[in-house]
Formats: structure tokens, C-alpha cells, sequence
């Protein structure tokens, strides 16, 4: 609210190609949130520029980036942040709702929901509600809401914060497929160094400036991890309705 | 985003918590029902004494001695009568007034065998069953030949025949004393009830020649009232003005003076009467108006809990692409469908209510269109209005914080 001036990014430059799997890490009071909210469109930098697919956007007034947001951005959050009581489908389906223009018909709404979902590995999963969905299947529908606009960009907040270590492999190698298969790029923020060197770029904030920008030595792949992993344990994956009732 | 995908938003949201969406209309159902309940009973109450006044005749005019002004009841008039024959001859003449009858009023004893009634006797013309839309059961009425020779003739109520004769019994010919005179019936009036004020029963009382109570009964030499009947009901106050213009100029009354009588329309009578029944229903209308504005009251309350419950999914919406107008429309239209939805229940419920009060009290309910329209109207006025700030609240959230709030 403007009581004193909090200089949270200074001096950042930096670029960000098409197709790129960037891990964004620093302490808490680094900038790395004020640097995710300005590359998401969330909010803009009181000076500088953010050219966004060679749009500049930073004087953009409001209404104009929400639909910004809304045509080449997908936000994966850490609390998922899913509608409750809402089904998994309507829940993916709400981003499209929210387009400005080439709005689509109910049918084909409900045809992109799906893919988005079986993308992600849900397609089991269209009406459950996310009480009845377990950590790592909630963070998946918030991945298929992040996808089913077709974003160019999908920007990760700390997405596996609130995943054991098994179900942050999955929802990394989610990523990491949809990074190499379709070629978007994903910004991910995270204070974890392992989850980190899923990216193939790590960039590193520290007092509101790049300290490190440099390409991952030995990267990590999730797939590979999952494969080598011992099979999850029967109670790891609880039955639908048992985990609803453990949501209350 | 179109308006059509802001609503089902504003729907699915609202369906998502039934329970809270239904005890906010709650509020709503309560206020409109007991408007309408209360504004039924009103009109229902006003719309009977309308009915019984305007059951005394068509087009009825009555003209009273002596003033009276309703508002401030400046009563007292009648007990020196200065309305005499002349007058409704005058009247007679006017091509406005299609029939007068003079009314000359006595109460009297009225005996046949060993029964005996008292009762009012009303002196009137032969036009009298035609002005107060009343005709006979039994036998007929008298003649102007009657009038002319004042002739001892008597039409009964049909409470007067009752007591004289026992129900169902057809009096007509048979001869009964009043005042030591000897009276012929010549027949009995049709039921009617209670009169425009509930206090007189119109079936107490019998008619004979005016004539015949001047010269044979009371020995007045005065009329106590004049009706008239108006030819058409379109002009009934340019009726009423060229009454009043006749009867100045036949009491020779000088501009600037005031009248000596009173004029009285069927519609002066209803605004007489309805007065008290009209302050009576909005008082309730009132009182019901305020448990609406509660309601109202209720709905800004939970959409501003909604808005701070819901803030993170506010934030949600943001992110992936809401603009703020589209906040302020889903939260704007939720607050109208509550106070809409709940004021149509509302309105069911308030026909329920005047319907039952109807059937178990016996009272008389009326529900006129525009009290519902109204209920509608204000209904959704209480929707913008109190649902405006929650709404304007939630558009302006800054989508960061929303989503950060726990």
C-alpha cells in the first residue's frame, strides 16, 4: 500500500527462450516471488520492461493482462488452489470459460478438459471432487487447468512444496514431458536444489538480484527416477473415497 | 467474457454451497412473503367494504343535509334538515341523474297477530329497488299512484318479514299495523346484509311511500336524505358538481357561503371508509418492509463473508484470466439471483399465507398485482444494491495477495 518503497528486484536482466525448463531458487526475501508475479503477469515492474513473445507488457493496463494471463499462461500453484466442490473436468474447464475471445462451445470445453486431463494421467479421474483426489492428483488437475488454454508458458510456484518425495518425481516428470513433447516453457520457482535440477537452466535471486544463471550439470530425470523407484505401497494410494473422508 | 458464461460462474458458485445460498434467500423469502401477506390482508379488508359499499347501487349519489367534511369530521349535520321535495324535483330535472328517490326516515312499531317488530322505516319513491340495485323476493313494490295518495302500503326487509311472519313464509297481502294505522304488505325485499359499514343490517327495515311517513307517520315536513342515480358511471364527479350547483341555486345559497348539504359519491364513501383499513395496511406494509431491508441486510452480509471466504479462489480466477469486471459481475449476480430466487419463494409463500388465512380465518385476502411487481422490483434492487459492495470488494482484490491469503 505504499508505506515505504520495498526495492524487491534491482538491475535484473534477463532472457528466456521458447521451449526452455528454467528452476528459479533463492532464500525467502531473494525476489524470486516479485520476479514470478512480473513473468506471470500478475503484476508490473515499476520500471524496466517485460517483453512477453516480443510484446512488450509491462505498460499494460490491467484488464489487458488478465487476458494475457489467460491466452499464454498456465499458473501451477503450491496449495493447488482447485474449486471445491467442484469437479475435476469443471475445475480444468475454468480457465475456459474465462477467454476473451474465440470463447468455446460447451462440447468442445468439455472435449479440451479431457485431453488436458489425460494428459496429465487423470483420465480416470473427470468427476471426482478434490476431496476425493489425493496430494499428487490435485496438483495433476492443476496442471490440466494450467495446459487446457494452450499456454506458451507454464509458470510453477513451489509446486511440490506440499508433495512426499515420490509424488514430487511424478508431477516434475509431468513437467518434464510436457516441456520436451510440446515445447512449453516452464518457469519454475522452487527453494528445493533437488527439485531444481529437474530444469535445464537454474537461476539463482539473492537481495533482489541474479547471483547465478547457469545451465544444469547433471540433470535429473523423472522418469528415469520413477522407473528405479520401488512400487508405491497399497496404503501410499488411498481408495478415492477413504481420502475424501480424510480431507474433512 | 460473455455475460451468458458470468451467470452459469455466478450459478455453479452458488450451487457449490447450497446450504449458505439457502439460508441467505431465507432472509429474502421472509421480508417479500410478509409484504405480500400483509399488503393482501390490507387490500382484502379494503376491497370488502369497497364491494358492500358499491353493492348499495349503481352509480349511487346521496345528498345529506347539514355539512360534512370527511377528514376532519365535521359531523353533525341532519338535525335541521333543509332538504324538502323541490329539491329532488330539481334533481329529477337534471339529464345527468337518471332516477332520485327522497328518503324520509321514522322508526316504528310494526304488529301482526300476536308478533310485534320494531323497526326503521324508510319513507322512499318507486324508483327506490332500481337506484339501490335491490329487488323484491315476494309480491312487488309500490306504484307512483301509491305515492301520490300516500297510501298505507308496506315492502318489508327481509329480516322484518322473518320476525313477523317466520322464514320462507310469503307475507304479500296480508295486513299489519303500524302506529294504529293499517298497512297492506306488498311484498318482501331480497336479502342484502350488512351495509357498507358492517353496523346496519339493510334487511331491518321496511319501505313505504315518503309520502305516507310525512303525512301519517312522522308528520316531517322534510326529506332526511335524497339518492340519486348517476346515468353514466364515466362522470360521476361532474354528476356530483351539477348536484351540488342545482341545490346552491334552490337554497338560494350566495357564492362564498358555504353548502348546507352534503354530497356523497359511492367513491367519497369508499374514501371514508377505507381510510382506516388503508392506514392499517401501511402500518403492516411497514413493518414487513423492514424485515425486507434486513434481509437485504443479511445478503451484503454473507456475500462480504463469501468474499473474504472465497478470497483465494477469487485470486484463482484472476490468475488464470479473469478481469476484474468479470469478479464484479459473478459476485453482483449472485447477490441478485439470492434476492431474486428468494423473492419469487417469497412471493409463493406470501400466497400461501393469505391463502390459509383466508381459509381458516375466514378473512378476506386480496393480492393486488402491483404489491407483487413491487416485491419483484425491490427484491432485485436490494440484490444490486447490497450485493454492489462485496462484489466491488472481490473485483478489486490484487490477485497476489488473494492467493497468498490463508
Amino acid at each position: 500500500m505504499g508505506e515505504h518503497i520495498v526495492r524487491a528486484l534491482r538491475g535484473v536482466s534477463l532472457e528466456i527462450e521458447h521451449g526452455e525448463f528454467v528452476a528459479v531458487t533463492g532464500p525467502s526475501g531473494s525476489g524470486k516471488s516479485t520476479f514470478m508475479h512480473i513473468a506471470g503477469c500478475l503484476d508490473r515492474p515499476t520500471s524496466g520492461e517485460y517483453v512477453l513473445d516480443g510484446k512488450d507488457v509491462s505498460k499494460t493496463p490491467k484488464d489487458e493482462l488478465a487476458r494475457v494471463r489467460s491466452e499464454k499462461i498456465g499458473f501451477v500453484f503450491q496449495g493447488f488452489n482447485l474449486l471445491t466442490r467442484t469437479t475435476a473436468l469443471d475445475n480444468v474447464e475454468l480457465p475456459l470459460l474465462y477467454r476473451a475471445k474465440n470463447g468455446f462451445k460447451s462440447a468442445e470445453r468439455h472435449k479440451r478438459a479431457m485431453a488436458s486431463l489425460e494428459a496429465v494421467g487423470l483420465g480416470q479421474r473427470f468427476h471426482h471432487m478434490p476431496n476425493q483426489l489425493s496430494g499428487g492428483q490435485q496438483q495433476r488437475v492443476a496442471i490440466a487447468r494450467a495446459l487446457v488454454n494452450e499456454p506458451s508458458m507454464i509458470l510453477a510456484d513451489e509446486p511440490t512444496g506440499n508433495l512426499d518425495t515420490r509424488t514430487s518425481i511424478e508431477v516434475m516428470g509431468i513437467f518434464q514431458k510436457l516441456n520436451k513433447e510440446r515445447g512449453i516453457t516452464i518457469l519454475l520457482i522452487t527453494h528445493e536444489m533437488d527439485i531444481a535440477e529437474y530444469g535445464t537452466r537454474l537461476i539463482r535471486f539473492r537481495d533482489g538480484r541474479i547471483v547465478a544463471d547457469q545451465a544444469v550439470l547433471h540433470r535429473r530425470n523423472a522418469a528415469d527416477e520413477l522407473a528405479a523407484l520401488p512400487p508405491p505401497e497399497p496404503d501410499q494410494i488411498p481408495p478415492p473415497a477413504e481420502a475424501g473422508a480424510a480431507a474433512h | 467474457m460473455s455475460l451468458f458464461m458470468t451467470f452459469r460462474i455466478a450459478f455453479k458458485a452458488l450451487a457449490r454451497n447450497k446450504l449458505r445460498t439457502a439460508l441467505t434467500m431465507l432472509g429474502m423469502i421472509i421480508g417479500v412473503a410478509a409484504v405480500i401477506a400483509m399488503v393482501a390482508l390490507g387490500s382484502g379488508a379494503q376491497a370488502t367494504v369497497e364491494a358492500q359499499i358499491m353493492s348499495t347501487g349503481t352509480n349511487l349519489i346521496t345528498v345529506m343535509p347539514g355539512n360534512f367534511t370527511a377528514g376532519a369530521a365535521r359531523g353533525g349535520g341532519g338535525s335541521n334538515t333543509r332538504l324538502v321535495e323541490a329539491d329532488a324535483a330539481a334533481l329529477r330535472e337534471l339529464p345527468s341523474i337518471a332516477m332520485v328517490t327522497e328518503v324520509v326516515s321514522t322508526r316504528q312499531q310494526l304488529i301482526y297477530g300476536n308478533m310485534n317488530w320494531q323497526t326503521g322505516i324508510e319513507g322512499v319513491n318507486v324508483d327506490n329497488p332500481a337506484i339501490r340495485s335491490w329487488q323484491v323476493l315476494y309480491g312487488g313494490f309500490f306504484t307512483p299512484e301509491d305515492v301520490r295518495s300516500a297510501a298505507k302500503v308496506i315492502v318489508l326487509g327481509a329480516n322484518v318479514s322473518d320476525n313477523l311472519f317466520g322464514e320462507g313464509v310469503d307475507p304479500t297481502d296480508t295486513i299489519i299495523r303500524v302506529r294504529n294505522h293499517v298497512f297492506k304488505v306488498l311484498g318482501v325485499m331480497q336479502r342484502k346484509g350488512a351495509s357498507g359499514g358492517g353496523m346496519t343490517n339493510q334487511d331491518d327495515q321496511a319501505f313505504v311511500p315518503y309520502t305516507t311517513v310525512m303525512k301519517k307517520l312522522s308528520g316531517q315536513q322534510n326529506l332526511n336524505r335524497i339518492l340519486a342515480s348517476a346515468r353514466s358511471a364515466d362522470d360521476i364527479a361532474g354528476t356530483k358538481a351539477n348536484v351540488e350547483s342545482t341545490l346552491r341555486q334552490m337554497h338560494a345559497i350566495v357564492p362564498g357561503d358555504a353548502d348546507d348539504f352534503t354530497v356523497q359519491t359511492q367513491e367519497d364513501q369508499v374514501a371514508l371508509r377505507t381510510q382506516t383499513t388503508q392506514t392499517m395496511t401501511s402500518l403492516l406494509a411497514g413493518v414487513a418492509f423492514v424485515s425486507l431491508v434486513v434481509g437485504g441486510i443479511g445478503i451484503m452480509n454473507i456475500m462480504l463473508v463469501s468474499v473474504t471466504e472465497r478470497t483465494r479462489e477469487i485470486g484463482l480466477r484472476l490468475a488464470i484470466g479473469a478481469r476484474g469486471s468479470d469478479v464484479l459481475f459473478q459476485f453482483l449476480i449472485e447477490a441478485c439471483v439470492i434476492s431474486l430466487v428468494g423473492g419469487a419463494i417469497g412471493i409463493g409463500v406470501g400466497y400461501l399465507v393469505s391463502w390459509l388465512v383466508e381459509v381458516y380465518q375466514q378473512w378476506p385476502t386480496m393480492i393486488p398485482p402491483d404489491a407483487v411487481f413491487t416485491a419483484v422490483a425491490f427484491s432485485a434492487v436490494v440484490g444490486i444494491f447490497f450485493g454492489f459492495y462485496p462484489a466491488r470488494k472481490a473485483a478489486g482484490l490484487d490477485p497476489i495477495e488473494a492467493l497468498r491469503f490463508e
